[in-house]
């Protein structure tokens, strides 16, 4: 990819666990607090098994929409894009969608998240929309975008690209597209950095807290700021 | 043992931004909006920020979200007013809440309620939010003290409106950005014009406000008669009402040469009866924005007036309506800006 490579911390030593978005089992990273899950390379490989499964899925691209989630779900969809250029010559629309007004648990935050513009096709009638988003949790945030696209329009379809999906699903959603399956404890922090808004690319894992014998996260202090790190819900 | 550092130097950032990201978050801290002295420079900006999404949203196909599902609005309004009442109600059901409007005639306030007695009755049926205007400057601080929900500050008499003054520094970003090819342009170092009946003008006194926090410097034009009082003099000891550090000028051909905007106020018509003014038609020949006079500011700069518009005597029908005009745009903008007020108020935990 363009600019994953620009980090030489990431060059030539790639990590255990950087089997790149196949399906296997991959422990979970008990073992040490913090873990590199996917380096550069591997989040490359990812996006562009992505951007071939997806071409596999869709004969006619021209009705494909490639809708990131604010933040990092936007940059996902720019890159698969590229790849899709890359490999068919075609370009594919892409947009960004803020779920922060269709939240559900605005009410039960200290600070309501800052509201940004979404930025979609005119209509979005009879797209195919593949939504993306770096880490699928909960599944609330997804919930949460579904609700916000609709609004927009009556897409034809909509799909689910993740980079990570982490599990413990509260809701009955489930992704079409994963970069990687990543086994963790619900205490776990996972956090997705992207060169474009965090200057690397990398997936870090940091272990929770066992604390009085029940695990907790490692940073209970601000959900909000974890949320802009990229911690999927 | 190249993995371990590695993982420890990645963490290690995310830990650094982590810190940063929370240290650099702008949050809302008052429960009330009465006007703009005491917000913030980033106060502001975050309104301005949060109204640019919430501009997004009124362009969608369905306008409406449900971020304030469950949140009761009333429009308490002593005073008429349509623009106003009817964005704040617009902006209330774009968010999901419930919007309520109780005005002042054919309500029990004609019983002679008192205002304390209405915010309390209003707060027992369950207003989260109450927006109020009142002819009495003051009035939305006594209901502040005494109703337990929070207050914004539709205008009370001549001294505050402060969501006009956010909507219309959200204009003037918008238009200095688009004059410089981007979404949004800073005010900092701008100088704007204010022009007419300043004394009497809520409007101006939050503009004021709001414009100079934002790093613009203000010109106030009009006649000597229609200025506030002790703008040039130093405020006394002790005193801290007085408005920040203001250009004063009666010659508006004099002072619109090079400004960065120029704001037209409404002449009020019942302020004629108190001989502040010789006549309309003087006023309009040295006061009114026509086109040979905004031709002198800086090219293309933005017109604003907070409506409604006495065309001919402010301004001229041209460019009332003309390239230059945000007019329109302002009362768009106000829907905008005041779902940004209705969201950070409401939603933030007390």
């Amino acid at each position: 990819m363009t600019r994953a490579s620009n980090s030489s911390a990431e060059n030539g030593n790639g990590t255990r666990n950087a089997s790149g978005g196949d399906r296997r089992f991959v422990p979970t990273p008990a073992a040490r607090e913090r873990q590199v899950v996917m380096d550069a390379d591997a989040i490359r490989r990812a996006l562009v098994r992505i951007a071939h499964e997806i071409l596999e899925h869709h004969a006619d691209v021209s009705r494909l929409v490639l809708v990131g989630m604010r933040t990092r779900g936007v940059p996902l969809g720019e890159r698969i894009a590229e790849a899709i250029l890359r490999f068919e010559g075609v370009t594919v629309a892409t947009g960004a969608l803020d779920i922060s007004l269709h939240r559900d648990d605005l009410s039960m935050r200290e600070f309501p998240p800052t509201v940004h513009p979404s930025d979609l096709p005119e209509s979005l009638d009879d797209r195919v929309i593949v939504l993306l988003d770096d880490v699928l949790f909960t599944g609330r945030s997804i919930r949460a975008a579904l609700d916000a696209l609709i609004d927009y329009g009556r897409p034809a379809a909509i799909e689910l690209a993740v980079l990570v999906d982490r599990g413990h699903r509260e809701l009955p959603i489930r992704p079409d597209y994963v970069g990687k399956n990543l086994p963790t404890q619900r205490s776990d922090v996972v956090e997705v950095l992207l060169t474009e808004t965090d200057d690397i690319d990398a997936v870090v894992v940091r272990a929770g807290v066992e604390k009085d014998g029940l695990k907790t996260e490692s940073d209970p202090s601000s959900t909000a700021a974890t949320e802009r790190r990229g911690r999927g819900s | 043992m190249v993995i371990e550092s590695k993982a420890a130097d990645l963490a290690g950032r995310s830990e650094t931004r982590r810190e940063t990201a929370t240290a650099d978050q702008t949050t809302w801290t008052g429960p009330h909006l009465l006007d703009v002295d005491t917000l913030s420079r980033d106060e502001i900006l975050l309104i301005l920020e949060t109204a640019e999404g919430m501009e997004e949203v009124l362009h969608r196909r369905v306008a409406r979200t449900p971020a304030l599902r469950g949140v009761t609005v009333v429009n308490l309004f002593y005073e008429a007013s349509t623009r106003t009442r009817a964005s704040f109600e617009l902006a209330g059901k774009v968010l999901g809440a419930d919007v309520i409007n109780v005005s002042g005639n054919g309500s029990s306030v004609e019983k002679g309620e008192s205002l304390i007695d209405t915010v309390q009755t209003l707060k027992a049926i369950g207003a989260d939010v109450i927006v109020m205007r009142h002819p009495s400057a003051g009035a939305p601080y006594l209901a502040a003290r005494n109703a337990n929900a929070h207050v914004i500050n539709a205008g009370d008499g001549w001294h505050a409106h402060p969501t006009q003054a956010l909507l219309d520094a959200y204009t003037l970003s918008k238009a200095f950005g688009k004059r410089e090819g981007k979404a949004t342009g800073t005010l900092e170092g701008k100088r704007i014009l204010i022009v007419g009946d300043v004394q009497h003008s809520r409007v101006a006194r939050s503009n004021i406000w709001a414009l100079t926090t934002l790093g613009a410097s203000v010109t106030l034009v009009g006649p000597r008669t229609l200025m506030p009082r002790g703008l040039e003099t130093e405020p006394e000891a002790g005193q801290t009402q007085g408005l920040p550090q203001v250009e004063v000028d009666d010659d508006l051909d004099r002072a619109i040469v090079g400004a960065d905007a120029v704001m037209a106020l409404r002449i009020q018509t019942e302020r004629m009866r108190s001989a502040m003014l010789p006549s309309l038609r003087e006023y309009a020949s040295r006061y009114q924005i026509d086109a040979t006079r905004l031709a002198k500011a800086t090219k293309g700069a933005p017109l604003l007036h907070p409506g409604p518009m006495n065309q001919g005597i402010e301004v001229a029908a041209d460019v009332a309506h003309g390239p230059q005009s945000e007019v329109e745009r302002q009362v768009q903008h106000g829907v905008a800006v005041r779902m940004a007020a209705l969201y950070l108020l409401a939603r933030t935990g007390e």
